[in-house]
């Protein structure tokens, strides 16, 4: 690999802390709180790859495969509850969510 | 050379679009630029040698998720303004406690080097015969089977709940009950007056109440 892994390290560091941040920023919107977990994730898969790619180990891809699975069924489910929670509510603002407590 | 040039200017693309997914004031924009951030993310795995994986990020990710966040935006009629404030106020401790986890991050990632002999503890080393693809396709199917059809039944469980979630159960056309039909009885629906001269049938008690 003729990148240095440091340099892979760095951006992924970079993009999981713009996702912490978009999540500390966008405190009422929640689509934008699911899509700076998205991105945090993505930074979770890229030191996966680089990993695998410096060591020469196939078994971070592997891992990046299930990570993406997860993510996946993660978001799927997370915009189901946000269309019923709009759907009630008629907002989607977070702040008060604990209404929905049983 | 070229490598390193695509690099860094792939990389400096996806910080910056992920930044403006953050910050765009329109959660439209901010989708299409975690689109593009997907993209060049994509090829950032490309170099790093997993082609198998750069194509999933963009079929999986460009093509369902983004689309799938891109649906929902449009499809709720959310007032976006009014979610917008509150920005400026949590900025600061937003920056704060970036910039501490990043001060983290980056003493971790700078201060670490590879063990000698760490080559021998490897897993499943990478082979040099085969494609990423192949290579990728002789684990997940032998050693890690297991956990692939668990992966797969993730999936089934998040798409089976998304959809028992979002389902409403709303009577659209008028069906045949056959139950009801047999069960219906001609004292239910039929009342034979003998009204008085000039004065009309009288409404039967039923559609009284309804009135």
């Amino acid at each position: 690999m003729p990148v240095p892994l440091s340099h892979f390290l760095v951006v992924a560091a970079l993009l999981l802390v713009i996702g912490v941040f978009g999540i500390f920023m966008n405190r009422k919107n929640i689509i934008v709180i699911m899509m700076s977990i998205e991105l945090v994730l993505l930074a979770a898969n890229i030191n996966f790859v680089a990993f695998s790619g410096a060591l020469h180990d196939m078994v971070g891809q592997v891992f990046t495969m299930f990570v993406l699975t997860v993510a996946a069924a993660e978001s799927a489910i997370g915009l189901a509850i946000l269309v019923i929670y709009f759907r009630n509510r008629g907002s989607i603002e977070v702040e008060d969510v604990t209404t929905m407590r049983g | 050379m070229i490598v390193n040039l695509a690099f860094y200017l792939f990389s400096l693309i996806l910080l910056a679009s992920a930044v403006m997914v953050v910050t765009a004031r329109n959660p439209v924009h901010a989708v299409l630029f975690l689109i593009l951030a997907f993209v060049n993310a994509a090829v950032l795995f490309l170099l790093a040698g997993a082609e198998f994986l750069a194509f999933i990020l963009a079929i999986v990710y460009v093509g369902a998720v983004a689309v799938l966040f891109l649906f929902v935006v449009m499809m709720l009629d959310v007032d976006f303004a009014a979610l917008k404030e509150g920005f400026q106020r949590y900025a600061p401790i937003g920056a704060l406690v970036g910039l501490v986890l990043f001060g983290e991050l980056f003493m971790v990632v700078s201060g670490w080097n590879v063990l000698t002999g760490a080559d021998a503890a490897r897993l499943h080393p990478t082979p040099d015969n085969l494609t990423n693809a192949a290579a990728l396709g002789s684990l997940i199917y032998t050693a890690y089977l297991p956990l692939f059809q668990l992966s797969g039944i993730v999936l089934l469980v998040a798409m089976i709940g998304a959809i028992v979630l979002t389902h409403r159960d709303r009577q659209r056309a008028l069906r045949q009950n056959l139950a009801v039909q047999h069960a219906r009885k001609p004292e239910d629906t039929l009342v034979l007056t003998r009204p008085a001269l000039g004065a009309g049938a009288p409404l039967p008690a039923k559609e009284k109440e309804t009135l």
